[in-house]
């Protein structure tokens, strides 16, 4: 007797789910609402369909390409960055060195690596720019600037970075340019006009300008050959001129340089090349990273802070999407209560009814989803990779992976079902009799 | 088969009270033709929609096929109109959207007939109702007569145990009326139980009894010789 009292009491909660479940998942109810869905569909008005559905690719839209401009925003910047300046891999001083101990060895050793194209060896030194001087009067401000002056050797730092390209006005350096120097566009008055104590900028420099490099004790006249635009600050705020003239401003007896920017071959990972590299010490002479180890510190901040941004405003566009729909279906079914009730009255079951409303709810997101990961993927992301949008900091492109867009349309559908669901729910549970007499 | 005792249905609107059946008292048996006569708010419709499960009444007892309706929940009494019941209303009461077949294999389609079982037998009441030659039209597609036959092609498809039918010829002119009328008679001699509410008095004597019905009460049950 106890163990039939025990088996029936857990036999009880056991059935009634079971019981719930069937009741909630009827395949018949499920059948008649897909049933019932389809020919409201089918016989809708063209333009009440086509706005809904429309909405629906604009809550999309707003759902995917809000945050994938944010993100690729910076994602611009970043590959900015790593085409411009570091390449795949990076090999700087170490933060206790000007530069990088025993570089011809490094560089020896990067000549035999079959994953390494091509690399370029840069020096780097601070140094401040004057312009103006030959008309400065004994009591007027200094016209100068601080820069960072970096030694190329022109035609490889063109194959890893393509500087040649990002002069916008007079010529690249060529290796027999003798005190001749391309300048970035944010150190001259005319391409960034600030008035910053802490920031200035030269004034009245174009192509053909004498400047004076000083460094320490020491004064160049050298002639600016080109200027470069590039949004990618190290370049736009760098100076560059030749290698070995740079070297012999700083006064550098060895062959030691401050910078080696590593282009490697297609398909290689530069996770493993960095690793070969370590693994053979190269970590006590310099720091070696990979252009994602190199990226700025507030570009990795951004892209977090984009993110949640674009999640936020996501959000704010899908609750939009809920209520929108909410209200389609809540009048939609507010209009059809005469048949609601009507088909309660012939015995079809108020859950199937519920059922054709969900499914409504869902052709809707799904087609406007569809339509949304179509001009997603084959409008948008193509036209915004070849022609990205020009920000003052980044060509920005649209970021749109995948999965995480998937996991959008997702989210959309749920909420568009839920906000299909309730509505539609209480309009079904209203009296059978005064739905069908249109009674309050 | 429904026995109705002591039957009271009130509306309320705010503090106002209206008692539109008070106190029926009332049998249909099996195979009977039942039609309810009475003025307009004599409370004629009202009884059919109590009778017919689709309201509650506010006190009384009905037994339907010896089952208590007041015992029922609205998800039994919803199954129970589905299986047992048919209905014609004044107004077709067709789903627009669907065409003649698709709104009469909807009940049966409910009632887990296989599809292709649900069509014919949707078709075999359609045709039986002469309109096999409408099944894809939808309702704005059919003239008032013949979204009537519709209507009750959908409410006999599946052999109910009653049918009932709320003024069914009140928007039909005489010759659609009398195809409807027809019909019923037809059904009747074939068995069906039928419970019509009329106000024409021609169509009510084509019924086996018509009970009148005057301010919420029965005034009269006359036999009818068919």
């Amino acid at each position: 007797m106890g163990s039939d009292y025990f088996a029936s009491a857990l036999l009880t909660p056991i059935s009634r789910l079971f019981i719930f479940y069937q009741m909630l998942f009827s395949i018949t109810d499920i059948k008649i609402g897909y049933f019932l869905a389809t020919r409201q569909i089918k016989k809708a008005s063209f333009w009440t369909t086509g706005l809904i559905v429309f909405v629906m690719v604009l809550t999309f839209l707003n759902l995917v390409v809000v945050s994938g401009i944010l993100v690729g925003l910076i994602e611009g910047s970043i590959a900015a960055h790593h085409n411009q300046y570091t390449s795949d891999i990076m090999i700087s001083s170490l933060d206790t060195k000007d530069y990088i101990e025993n570089s011809a060895s490094i560089v020896s050793i990067l000549k035999t690596l079959p994953e390494i194209e091509q690399f370029s060896a840069r020096f780097a030194k601070g140094v401040q720019l004057e312009a103006n001087y030959q008309t400065k009067r004994e009591t007027d401000k200094p016209n100068v600037a601080s820069a960072q002056m970096i030694g190329i050797n022109p035609q490889a730092e063109n194959q890893i970075t393509g500087l040649a390209s990002h002069v916008v006005d007079g010529e690249y350096l060529t290796p027999y340019d003798y005190d001749k120097v391309l300048i970035g566009q944010f150190l001259l008055d005319q391409y960034l006009p600030v008035e910053s104590p802490g920031f200035t900028t030269l004034k009245n420099v174009g192509v053909g300008t004498k400047i004076r490099i000083k460094l320490g004790d020491i004064n160049r006249e050298v002639t600016v050959k080109g200027i470069l635009k590039s949004k990618v600050d190290s370049v736009s705020m760098g100076m560059y001129m030749i290698d070995s003239q740079v070297r012999e401003l700083i006064g550098r007896q060895d062959n030691n340089v401050s910078q080696i920017a590593i282009k490697l071959k297609e398909g290689q990972d530069p996770l493993q090349v960095k690793s070969q590299l370590l693994l053979r010490g190269m970590d006590k002479l310099a720091k070696v990273q990979t252009y994602v180890d190199a990226q700025p510190k507030f570009l990795k901040d951004i892209i977090t802070t984009f993110a949640i941004l674009g999640n936020a405003l996501s959000s704010i566009g899908l609750v939009v999407a809920s209520i929108t729909i909410f209200i389609v279906i809540f009048i939609n079914a507010l209009t059809r209560r005469k048949f609601i009730g009507i088909l309660k009255g012939i015995g079809i079951n108020g859950r199937a009814i519920e059922y054709s409303y969900i499914f409504q709810s869902m052709f809707y997101a799904l087609l406007g989803s569809g339509i949304g990961l179509f001009v997603v993927y084959f409008g948008l992301v193509p036209l915004f990779a070849a022609h990205p949008i020009d920000f003052p900091f980044s060509d920005g492109i649209l970021v749109a992976p995948l999965v995480e867009t998937l996991i959008r349309v997702g989210l959309l559908v749920l909420a568009t079902l839920i906000a299909g669901y309730i509505p539609a729910r209480m309009i079904v549970r209203k009296n059978t009799l005064d739905s069908i007499l249109g009674r309050n | 088969m429904i026995q109705v005792t002591n039957l009271i249905k009130t509306f309320k609107d705010g503090e106002t009270e209206t008692k539109v059946l008070k106190g029926i008292d009332f049998r249909v048996e099996n195979g009977q033709f039942i039609a309810i006569m009475g003025r307009s708010g004599a409370g004629k419709s009202t009884l059919l929609y109590q009778m017919s499960l689709l309201d509650e009444p506010t006190s009384g007892e009905i037994i339907i096929d010896s089952q208590h309706a007041h015992a029922m929940t609205g998800d039994q009494k919803t199954k129970f109109r589905l299986v047992n019941c048919g209905y014609v209303f004044q107004d077709y009461a067709l789903l627009p959207e669907l065409t003649a077949i698709e709104n009469v294999v909807l009940p049966l389609l409910m009632q887990k007939i296989d599809k292709k079982t649900a069509y014919a037998k949707a078709q075999e009441a359609l045709e039986k109702i002469k309109l096999g030659h409408r099944l894809k039209n939808i309702p704005s597609q059919l003239s008032g007569g013949e979204q009537q036959r519709v209507s009750i092609a959908r409410a006999i498809a599946n052999h109910p145990k009653i049918l009932f039918a709320d003024e069914p010829t009140a928007n039909l002119d005489n010759e659609s009326s009398k195809i409807v009328m027809e019909f019923f008679l037809q059904l009747h001699k074939e068995g069906q139980t039928i419970i019509m509410v009329t106000h024409e008095e021609q169509y009510a004597k084509l019924a086996q009894k018509i009970v009148k019905i005057d301010d919420g009460k029965i005034i009269s049950i006359t036999e009818n010789k068919v």
